[in-house]
């Protein structure tokens, strides 16, 4: 009697065992399947579209941000501008950046210098500007 | 991986800098808002130096520490008068950065992820060629707009027989050159397209006269935004579009004030010759009717006895210095009980926000330095007004005489006040060669003289 039984559970015990690996299979394809799918996906947001999405609405921050610049600090907008749009920097390190020496490593160098001219020295004129704006009684 | 890392410090490099300008709103938080803006650039080439296509670093952190130290250098040495060259000379290394940077993204594309598969996409290739061409003509016409502001070349127009048919000739090829760029991409194309848009910005900035300078920076300033823009869509850089196309609509907002506050437009000031002949009308001065002329010694009295007096600064004030004088002669005045405000003109000086800094140079607190739509109701209740090295902005033509060249152009209006006092250095008439008609009247007084001499004159005579 006990034996017959021993040997379903055991049957039954291999069925589950069966059942989960497939069941683990399954979910390996299905991540799988969802990996591509996503990676399908990837291309499908064109970079350039994705920078236009950026640019139109940065244009919109822009707009709203500086107009509410007060008039008397125009000067210093004007140099916090030149120093932020040093940002091209990060272009001119890649270009400087990588281990063969070649023309574009060269054009990389020089711009990494002429954008640092500008952080370095935007930042501290606007700053030097705006230590001079005081309240009456400072 | 680290490619998100990268990503995520170029957003919040890009929340740091637009948090930047917004505290730009109040002289108040403009200074923590600055550090943001630091941090900001901080984090995004701390990120930058990080990912994997910098192998070497001695020419990356070289060209930071020597640009660094010049751009220091230059930026603590610089008298604040000198601030209008400054940035136009900030404008145009941009304009060169984004050349250079345009120019090794052709030579090494793979560098930048750029596919090369059958030559570089279209896309690709014009936004290579946008940034070329617009930082090429930002480089050179600020260039131009620095040698103007500096002395280094004469600041009024320079102009030749057809110069608007060869600026429209080169204009021309700079577009035939940027087309065909885009349609072959080759390295010759993209040499001859920077070289005629580096001519041609020369040829746009020098017809164009120092009063309008203030227009040119905003918009060669808003141009090296839209060129660090392109840079950004080339490189699929996120942050460089972000904050290119803040700066672009900064400058063209600042561009846009000074404009209106000059009643042209854009186009208008672009296409320069004006301001050429300060001669003007100068010659019929003597039918207008006397002039009353007085002395520091008459000045001095009637500001001790008067019970508000407004200030309204230009550029001559710039030229002569005079900020520190004006301030002691301020200091005197309020001492005796009279009440002193400034009066700002959207473009009195070269740049936008000009007069502000160097009155805040001069220790004026910024409380009472008022814009114009602000004081011109407050000008019929003002006993003096006090001009110091400006004139058309405060000429009353502008509102009533329709045939005046600056007819609609928005004044202080100072005529109001109970007295004007114009400080000037002679009869001549300013920027737009008009005459001022408010020379002639019954209650204005000419203090003829340098005017740091005559602030000078005014201390001696108070004290």
């Amino acid at each position: 009697m006990a034996e017959p039984l021993n040997r379903d559970a055991a049957a039954i015990a291999d069925r589950a065992g069966q059942l989960a690996d497939e069941a683990q299979r399954l979910a390996r394809e299905a991540a799988d399947l969802a990996h591509r799918a996503a990676q399908s996906d990837a291309p499908a947001t064109d970079p350039v579209l994705f920078g236009l999405t950026v640019f139109a609405l940065a244009c919109f921050v822009g707009y709203y941000v500086v107009w509410k610049v007060t008039p008397a600090l125009h000067a210093p907008l004007m140099s916090v501008a030149n120093a932020i749009s040093g940002v091209v920097v990060l272009g001119a390190m890649i270009a400087a950046g990588p281990a063969i020496f070649g023309v574009s490593k060269l054009l990389g160098f020089v711009a990494v210098v002429v954008a640092s001219v500008n952080i370095f020295g935007g930042f501290i004129i606007t700053q030097r500007m705006l230590q001079m704006y005081r309240k009456k009684g400072d | 991986m680290e490619a998100s890392i990268a990503s995520f410090a170029y957003l919040v490099a890009a929340v740091c800098f637009i948090l930047g300008i917004r505290g730009l709103a109040s002289p108040e938080t403009a200074r923590q808002g600055n550090w943001i803006a630091i941090a900001g650039m901080a984090i995004a080439i701390g990120a930058t130096l990080l990912r994997p296509q910098i192998v070497t670093f001695e020419l990356v952190l070289g060209g930071i520490v020597i640009g660094g130290a010049i751009g220091t250098v230059i930026a603590l040495r610089v008298k604040i008068t000198d601030l209008p060259q400054l940035v136009a000379i900030f404008n145009s290394l941009v304009g060169l950065a984004a050349v250079l940077i345009a120019a090794a993204a052709l030579e090494s594309p793979s560098l930048y992820g750029i596919p090369v598969e059958g030559g570089l996409a279209t896309h690709s290739l014009v936004e290579i060629m946008a940034s070329t061409a617009i930082g090429a003509v930002t480089f050179t016409g600020s260039v131009v707009a620095f040698a103007k502001l500096h002395g280094l070349m004469q600041s009024a127009p320079i102009t030749f027989t057809g110069q608007r048919a060869v600026n429209a000739f080169v204009g021309l090829i700079v577009l035939m050159a940027a087309l065909a760029f885009a349609g072959w991409g080759t390295a010759g194309l993209f040499w001859a397209l920077a070289l005629a848009a580096l001519v041609w910005g020369v040829l746009v900035v020098i017809p164009i006269g120092g009063a309008d300078m203030p227009v040119v920076i905003s918009v060669l300033n808003s141009a090296s935004g839209w060129a660090s823009c392109g840079i950004g869509f080339t490189l699929d850089n996120p942050l460089m579009i972000i904050t290119g196309a803040l700066v672009g609509a900064s400058g063209a907002i600042l561009s846009y004030i000074m404009c209106r506050g000059m009643n042209r437009s854009l186009a208008h000031v672009l296409l320069g010759g004006f301001g050429g002949e300060t001669e003007g009308l100068t010659g019929e001065a003597a039918d207008r009717g006397p002039v009353k002329a007085g002395n520091a010694d008459d000045a001095a009295f009637m500001l001790r006895n008067a019970g508000s007096v407004v200030i309204v600064p230009g550029y001559g004030m710039a030229v002569a210095q005079a900020q520190h004088a004006l301030r002691e002669m301020v200091d005197l005045l309020e001492g005796e009980g009279v009440r002193v405000r400034y009066a700002i003109h959207p473009v009195a000086g070269r740049m936008p926000g000009h007069m502000n800094v160097l009155l805040a140079e001069a220790n004026v607190p910024y409380d009472k330095v008022v814009e114009m739509e602000a004081i011109n109701r407050d000008f019929p209740s003002t006993d003096i007004a006090f001009v110091i090295g400006a004139n058309d902005i405060t000429n009353p033509s502008a509102r009533n005489d329709t045939s005046s060249p600056i007819y609609g152009m928005p004044v202080l209006e100072v005529d109001r006040a109970r007295m004007v006092m114009f400080v000037k250095r002679s009869m001549a008439s300013g920027y737009a060669g008009v005459d001022n008609p408010l020379f002639f009247n019954e209650n204005t007084m000419m203090l003829f003289g340098d005017a740091k001499a005559m602030c000078e004159g005014i201390i001696k005579s108070l004290e």
